[in-house]
């Protein structure tokens, strides 16, 4: 459907409608109630779909806020370069938190397992004190695991950034409570309602540019963990792993090292939209070494200030 | 056109089968993956589930911490979506415990139904008629009693009947709209997605048909009232414009009044009137980011373009021209109070009430209902899980109107002004006195004259 020209007030809003009015009514809510919000943007699919929804929330007026990209290091390229674009196009403040700087002077030590997503928290925690941030804008939704389908949109975090799940604050009606006492600061979660498939449906409705990797393509692959992980320089394949070309696409876009990708022939939006309405399996769950870990990785990331 | 959105809560008394219910649901609409379904399997059989190999405890689909697992019982709201096809679903699954019951208004607050289970076995519990009251003062627009474990009845309709009457008439004393009663076994799968074999006798629909036809809140609501939206902020960008505009001459004195419609429709032309001071004026623009609109509705996110030069900032609100409610001071209220301190005589708090946030007092607690009687009764203070009826003096004028009359625009949070935590879910009432009033009642006392001094 072409959503440019259909208002559909004389039948009600249909759910993307309606999902993208909630976000919305949040970013512009966050916007008018804190100082210093920023948004961390890693140019995944989820960020890029928040930073398209405050661009629309504050039309014709810039983005009022900058963005804060937490970078391990093990980046693919074409994300940094998308990012980089997309900073320029909106005529952002990019603030990056650099993990290999931390791993350089000694603060943090790569761990056994090479993998990165666990050491971007401290990053996290010093850029947005050092920016004075007391809101921080996250592409975090419910469905992507069991820990995160608990969490309030406004989601209040202690100095430490600490999440406490036994202890979160009532969130009622859609009158969001903010308030916070000195060192907290507020994670704010505009799409915590949107699925993976309406994500896609509504990039597909609104022709949202995202790093080609979301779409199949030609990569040197091989078998791990059940998943197709890139052979790069900081995910290199072990003598007994078969290297092969294969068609590919990454569901999710994180940390080289431990995001997989899927076989897939799906090379547009369309193509995605229809690829994902039939997957038997979860975006996390088809991609995600990390959080394979153990029952509750999410949750532990979580308690300990993880995004 | 795609499908709409509907929202649904669970409630009921701890064990209840809430979690159970809504993972049965989940798994019988094919809304459950397989590495999820394998990995809620392989946490089953480690915990020797129902005694037989296969069994699936399908609460553990959305009882995800930790704690929650260990304990065997749900802590905190878990948000799941599926969707049939015919609709798309958000669904809250609340949890039972009392220590909890906060954030079983958490997830109601946003219900367009409520699911309320009640163990046939047990009928109904504390919880059950705590959960009840809140439904009822909250006005959740639709209440369906699954009366469940019938499996471990027999299947027995007598049983069922029983049970079913009990709530039924619980329902009426709170002033709920009809509820619609469901006999289930979530942990079977009757009567949860497809009617089912084992009870003959019920001749209604299964759960998940309620869900997909009872028409949602905004459905409801947009129908019937008149416009009205509180001002977020106010977007006015001066010449920073966004890159990207083409034209950026153009909005080099675009001002407009951003929000979300919490009632009724706008269209281009139409007269409206603005809180503070009541001016009115006509709409000349409708924008949803760089698309122009010829007219919106609840609960859509706009900005609008007045004809007006008015002074309005945050806390605005437009509306419909003669539908701004006169703005007030003193409110009758009932809050459910959610935990922290205890309310008592005198408290200042701050009220958030749309857009606005503002000091408030309040100088008298009205009453207490009690749980078992739903009668209001004199009380000194209000404690955590307590509903009390109460009157607040603001600071600064509001246009609130009652909660019956819009929802929007009668729901405020009661919020300490030292901790910032929120204290009291709050909603504007008719005047009540005690001994008269139930929760949730529309036939409240209407008192004309003074009523100060009522709790004495
Ligand atoms: N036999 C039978 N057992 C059930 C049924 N529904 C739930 N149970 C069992 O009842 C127990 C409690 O179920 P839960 O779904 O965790 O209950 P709950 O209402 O979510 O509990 P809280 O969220 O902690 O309030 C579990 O052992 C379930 O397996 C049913 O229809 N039949
Ligand atoms: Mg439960």
């Amino acid at each position: 459907m072409s959503a440019i020209d259909t208002i559909p007030f004389e039948t009600g809003i249909d759910t993307l409608d309606a999902l993208e009015s909630e976000s919305i009514h949040i970013i512009r809510e966050v916007v008018a109630e804190f100082e210093r919000p920023v948004l961390l943007f890693s140019g995944g699919k989820d960020s890029v779909l928040v930073l398209h929804l405050a661009a629309k929330a504050f039309w014709p007026g810039r983005v009022p806020f900058p963005v804060l990209h937490v970078d391990t290091g093990h980046n693919f390229p074409e994300v940094i370069d998308f990012r980089d674009r997309t900073v320029a196009r909106l005529g952002l403040r990019l603030e990056v938190a650099s993990v290999q700087d931390y791993l350089d002077d000694g603060r943090l030590q790569e761990r056994a397992d090479g993998t990165r997503n666990p050491l971007q928290t401290q990053p996290l925690l010093d850029a947005i004190a050092a920016g004075r941030h007391d809101a921080v804008f996250g592409g975090a939704r419910r469905d992507e695991d069991k820990a995160r389908a608990k969490e309030r949109i406004l989601s209040l975090r202690d100095e430490f950034g600490q999440w406490d799940p036994r202890n979160q604050r009532p969130e009622l009606w859609d009158l969001y409570n903010g308030r916070h006492t000195v060192g907290q600061h507020v994670r704010a979660f505009p799409i915590s309602n949107w699925t993976e498939l309406d994500v896609w449906r509504y990039i597909e409705r609104e022709g949202i540019e995202l790093p080609p990797l979301y779409y199949a393509h030609e990569r040197e692959v091989y078998r791990r963990d059940g998943m197709w992980r890139a052979v790069s320089e900081v995910s290199p394949a072990r003598p007994d792993e078969v290297v092969e070309r294969r068609t590919v696409r990454y569901r999710t876009v994180g940390d080289m090292s431990c995001t997989g990708a899927v076989e897939s022939a799906a090379a547009s939006v369309a193509d995605v939209v229809a690829e994902v309405a039939t997957s038997t399996l979860t975006e996390r769950g088809a991609t995600r070494a990390d959080d394979r870990i153990s029952e509750a990785a999410m949750e532990d990331r979580k308690k300990d200030g993880y995004f | 056109m795609g499908d709409a959105l509907f929202r649904f809560a669970t409630a009921g008394s701890v064990d209840d089968g809430k979690s159970t219910l809504v993972g049965r649901l989940l798994h019988d609409s094919k809304a459950i993956l397989a590495d999820q379904l394998e990995s809620v399997a392989r946490t089953s059989a480690e915990r020797g589930f129902g005694g037989e190999p296969g069994a699936i405890d399908f609460a553990l689909l959305t009882d995800g911490l930790r704690a929650e697992r260990e304990q065997g019982i749900t802590i905190d709201v878990a948000y799941r979506y599926f969707s049939t096809g015919r609709r798309s679903f958000i669904l809250a699954d609340c949890p039972g415990h009392v220590q909890y019951t906060r954030n079983m208004v958490t997830g109601a607050t946003t219900a367009d139904a409520v699911v309320v289970l009640v163990d046939a076995r047990n009928g109904v519990l504390e919880q059950t008629r705590r959960h009840l009251a809140v439904v009822a003062l909250l006005r959740v627009p639709h209440v369906i009693i699954a009366v469940n474990k019938i499996d471990l009845l027999g299947y027995s309709e007598a049983a069922y009947t029983a049970v079913a009457d009990e709530v039924t008439t619980l329902v009426g004393e709170l002033g709920l709209p009809e509820a619609h009663v469901v006999p289930v076994s979530a942990l079977a799968g009757d009567n949860i997605v497809d009617r089912s074999a084992n009870t003959p006798w019920y001749r209604g629909p299964a759960l998940l048909e309620l869900l997909e036809t009872l028409p949602s809140l905004d459905e409801l609501e947009t129908e019937l009232e008149a416009l009205r939206m509180p001002v977020q902020l106010v977007i006015r960008p001066q010449g920073a414009v966004a890159h990207g505009v083409d034209d950026p001459d153009r909005f080099r004195d675009y001002r407009a009044f951003a929000g979300r419609i919490a009632s009724g429709t706008v269209r281009v032309g139409d007269r409206v009137q603005v809180f503070p001071g009541g001016a009115t004026t006509v709409v000349t623009g409708i924008d949803a980011g760089p698309r122009e609109l010829d007219a919106a509705s609840a609960p859509q996110s706009v900005s609008l373009r007045l004809a007006d030069q008015l002074d309005a900032a945050r806390g605005a609100v437009i509306a419909a021209a003669g539908a701004l409610p006169e703005p007030r001071r003193e409110l009758d209220a009932a809050l459910f109070w959610l935990g922290g301190r205890a309310l008592r005589p005198g408290a200042r708090v701050l009220v958030k009430s749309g857009t606005t946030t503002v000091q408030a007092l309040v100088p008298e607690i009205v009453g207490r209902r009690d749980l078992d009687s739903l009668e209001l009764e004199p009380a000194e203070h209000l404690e955590i899980n307590d509903i009390g009826q109460v009157r607040v003096r603001l600071s600064a004028e509001l246009p609130v109107e009652e909660y019956v009359a819009h929802r929007r625009a009668g729901a405020f949070l009661v919020i300490d002004p030292q901790s910032g935590a929120t204290l009291a879910a709050g909603i504007v009432t008719a005047p009540v006195t005690p001994t008269t009033g139930r929760a949730g009642n529309t036939s409240t006392t209407r008192t004309t004259t003074d009523t100060e001094g009522v709790a004495a």
